[in-house]
């Protein structure tokens, strides 16, 4: 009987993708469901270490930690390297919900010249630099789930899924890096 | 495809991102237990189902989650203005004719035709 539970990558092996669209599995990350009024933001801003976002779409980053705008009250912060966010955001003494939803989601990185082009083929999400640029991020669709998009660099996407959606995401997105590269 | 404006997201975007919530600006009577069961009825179920312009709730529920208002024509599908909750009603009359008030159920056009 096993002594303790493993920790098993929901892509691990998964591989795909195109010379003009790079698909891989993101590192582990800690994620935080962030919702919390305007009054609110500068004393969260201040416990995570960075600016909240308050504009639709716009991210802010810092070594590695991201808050990403989702909506007028709720944001999604990632941590790269791990950091526990529930704890930091308690550390303000303001009314806000903070919910760990680490193991709830997983990412997928595209990136490549073509790497907008892949996300494409199975969101209606508008892309195109003049409206998507460098930072931009914004909750939409990928053919039949929910996904946040993030614009981490001009050919850089990191699309953030459901982790038990998570096949289904990498699998349409290599398939769409795969037709881009046609 | 349609693409819809979303007053809080400040853009349009796909209409796959959005969800329809029913009538808008209907009014939860003050006297809620004072009303008949007739005229509860006519406030909990029925919609007037117009032929042209109609307000209606929309979610923006793939993205910024929120609900809002949009004024609509059902027979176009054009969207003439989405505002934020709360808000009232936008002054259409300069873009959009008045709406037909003749409404095609079942009962008007095949109701007597037995
Ligand atoms: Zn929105």
């Amino acid at each position: 009987m096993a002594e303790q539970a493993l920790r098993k990558a929901p892509l691990g092996g998964f591989h795909g993708g195109s010379a003009v669209a790079h698909v891989t599995a993101a590192g582990p990350a800690s994620r935080l469901s962030l919702r919390a009024g305007a009054d609110a933001v500068s004393a969260l801003s201040k416990a995570l270490g960075l600016d909240l976002p308050t504009r639709p779409k716009t991210s802010a980053s810092s070594d590695g930690r991201h808050a990403l705008w989702l909506g007028p009250d709720e944001w999604l912060l990632i941590d790269e390297n791990g950091a526990d966010l529930a704890a930091l955001a308690a550390k303000a003494d303001v009314l806000h919900s903070a919910v760990d939803v680490s193991h709830r989601n997983t990412a997928v990185l595209v990136s490549g010249t073509k790497a907008a082009v892949a996300i494409a083929s199975a969101s209606p999400h508008d892309l195109s630099p003049a409206v998507f640029p460098v930072g931009a991020c914004a909750r939409t669709v990928l053919g039949k789930i929910e996904v946040v998009i993030f614009r981490t660099g001009e050919q850089d996407f990191r699309v953030e899924c459901w982790r038990s959606f998570a096949p289904y995401a990498f699998g349409l997105l290599a398939e769409g890096a795969e037709d881009a590269g046609l | 495809m349609l693409l819809i404006y979303c007053p809080y997201c400040e853009e349009e975007r796909s209409e796959l991102e959005f969800r329809h919530g029913g009538d808008a600006h209907i009014a939860r009577p003050t006297n809620i237990a004072d009303i008949t069961d007739e005229e509860f009825a006519e406030f909990f179920f029925l919609r007037d189902n117009p032929k042209g312009l109609i307000f209606e709730r929309w979610r923006h529920i793939h993205g910024c989650g929120r609900f809002f208002n949009a004024a609509r024509d059902t027979v176009s599908d054009k969207f003439y203005a989405s505002y934020k909750a709360g808000e009232p009603k936008p002054d259409l009359s300069a873009v959009h004719p008045a709406t037909e008030k003749t409404v095609e159920t079942y009962e008007a056009t095949e109701g007597t035709a037995k």
